[in-house]
């Protein structure tokens, strides 16, 4: 059985549709990465995975039960969690403060248990000397960091990362990329969106496409980006036929 | 002698004014709500205190663990069941729901106790007191009532930064909707905000009951002696509504030496002039 499964999700705002008859599944252990131009509905996919947002028709199955009627602190306790793609730490907390959050809410855990958690998360995130200090005076990268921290601090079984590695220089993404594949080894699933494609192929085993909310491609990474559809739709390359 | 007596008894008074507030800060600092009723629930807390008194017939300092659990629990419920449908981006719906609340409360109190001014005697305590050199008279009560104060201020101090109760106040707060995603339930977590409020407005409530007397309508003059403190002192800072409260007490002591009818009055001068001079109050919270 799939960890998650996305059944004919649909979702609009007035005349922009979002999700159009969004279907696919995602096996335990897997790392799918989301492609697709902006605007396509890939962000608006992981809020309706999440539950921030209600579907108008369709379902969404995680671990065999279906959760669309949840509701987001219930699906981030069930063990789905998700980083953002401009990062909201809790400015005025600490670095710890901000994981202990999510370790004591959302993994559920608290003293000693909690405490050890969060230094796990920030050691293997590599925000371990920046334990104590405000969320607020953070680099970009750190915040980026703290966005995987926190969201790993609720130990997900499913986790969704959004566009974590835009605008970080080549350097910070080669060691994100590291820590993520980490994250990965450790049995955690993983839904990545993200612009930076060789990012996103230093990870993932497979790829969907998405544009005006429907999922237009999937497959092999390579196959997908070699393909037709992912030049002329994504890429705006114009293919001759 | 006279002045400095004034000015301690307003420090001592300040004490009682700081457990007005605190309630009223600690969830504005929370949930950005403006609680209209918070004055009539200190009110009812003082009801509450009195009924529990007669009827079982034990000192009124004692009821108050009766009391603070049962406000807690009328928090909690009043809470989810009517404020957090208020909550979202206007604040308008919140204040008139609570306007409401306060007229319901007061009314509510007028049928069941009518509108007599009630009292509740806490026996030899009330009129025991310290003599200290130089003529200097302190009340037990207004003591106790102080010391209570700072207790207060420092307990919630202490669960709002070093709790995990604290943790989610903060970080519902700062972000509702990411909180969420932390498996935070922000219905829940203004809950409690609201049941620890209103088991310091029960403390408050037992407190005016036992110093003053009081009647259903008594509520709106204490909200607005909470509100004054709250803003004297900065918003979202409880050390400083404390130190808000103490102002207005000594302002108002200060005044009522000069005329006897000028209490409230220097009270609220006091007010003005810092909302005129620093309009953040004295100590707002600096946000990181």
């Amino acid at each position: 059985m799939p960890l998650l499964e996305l059944k004919n999700l649909t979702k609009s705002y007035g005349a922009i549709t979002v999700a159009d008859d969004l279907s696919y599944e995602v096996a335990e252990g897997d790392a799918l990465g989301v492609i697709g131009p902006n605007g396509a509905g890939k962000t608006s996919m992981f809020n309706l995975i999440t539950g921030t947002v209600a579907a108008a028709s369709g379902d969404v199955y995680f671990k065999d039960q279906c959760i669309t009627g949840m509701s987001a602190p219930a699906r981030c306790r069930a063990g789905i969690s998700r980083s953002f793609q401009v990062p909201q730490p809790f400015g005025a907390m600490s670095v710890f403060e901000n994981v202990l959050v999510a370790a004591t809410q959302g993994a559920g855990e608290s003293g000693q248990a909690a405490d050890d958690l969060c230094l796990d998360v920030l050691d293997r995130t590599g925000l371990l000397k920046r334990a104590n200090v405000a969320a607020g005076g953070l680099t970009l990268l750190e915040r980026k960091r703290l966005e995987l921290a926190r969201a790993l601090g609720a130990r997900p079984s499913l986790l969704l990362l959004d566009e974590i590695a835009g605008g970080l220089t080549e350097q910070e993404c080669r060691s994100l990329i590291e820590t993520i594949n980490d994250v990965r080894a450790s049995g955690v699933t993983i839904i990545w969106i993200e612009h930076v494609v060789h990012a996103l192929l230093a990870v993932v085993d497979r790829l969907i496409v998405i544009d005006f909310g429907k999922k237009i491609a999937e497959g092999e990474p390579q196959t997908i980006m070699e393909s037709k559809a992912v030049q002329e739709i994504y890429l705006g390359i114009e293919v001759d036929a | 002698m006279d002045w400095v007596n004034a000015i301690v008894q307003g420090i001592l008074l300040g004490g009682l004014y700081a457990l007005f507030a605190a309630g009223l800060s600690l969830i504005f600092g929370v949930m950005r709500l403006v609680n209209i009723a918070h004055g009539d629930l200190i009110v009812l807390a003082a009801f509450l205190g009195l009924t529990v008194t007669t009827t079982l017939g034990i000192n009124p300092l004692f009821a108050i663990v009766i009391v603070a659990p049962l406000m807690g629990l009328i928090g909690y419920g009043l809470q989810r069941v009517v404020l957090n449908r208020t909550l979202g981006d206007d604040i308008l719906p919140p204040l008139l729901v609570t306007f409401g609340l306060s007229v319901i409360i007061q009314n509510g109190l007028l049928e069941i106790y009518s509108a007599d001014p009630q009292k509740m005697s806490a026996g030899a305590i009330e009129t025991a007191s310290l003599n200290l050199p130089g003529g200097l008279n302190i009340g037990v009560l207004p003591l106790l009532m102080f010391i209570t104060a700072v207790a207060v201020i420092g307990s919630l101090q202490w669960i709002f930064y070093r709790s995990a109760w604290g943790r989610a106040f903060r970080a519902t707060s700062d972000n509702q909707d990411i909180a969420q995603l932390m498996g935070l339930n922000k219905s829940h977590v203004f809950g409690l905000a609201m049941a620890l409020a209103l088991v310091v407005v029960a403390i408050a409530g037992i407190f005016l009951g036992v110093r003053t007397s009081f009647d259903p309508s008594a509520g709106p003059g204490r909200l607005i002696f909470g509100f004054e403190a709250v803003i004297i002192g900065g918003l979202g800072n409880l050390w400083g509504t404390l130190i808000g409260g103490i102002i207005l007490g000594i302002c108002q002591n200060i005044g009522a030496q000069i005329n006897p009818g000028w209490q409230l009055l220097a009270g609220h001068l006091a007010f003005l002039v810092i909302l005129a001079v620093r309009p953040r109050g004295l100590f707002p919270r600096i946000d990181g």
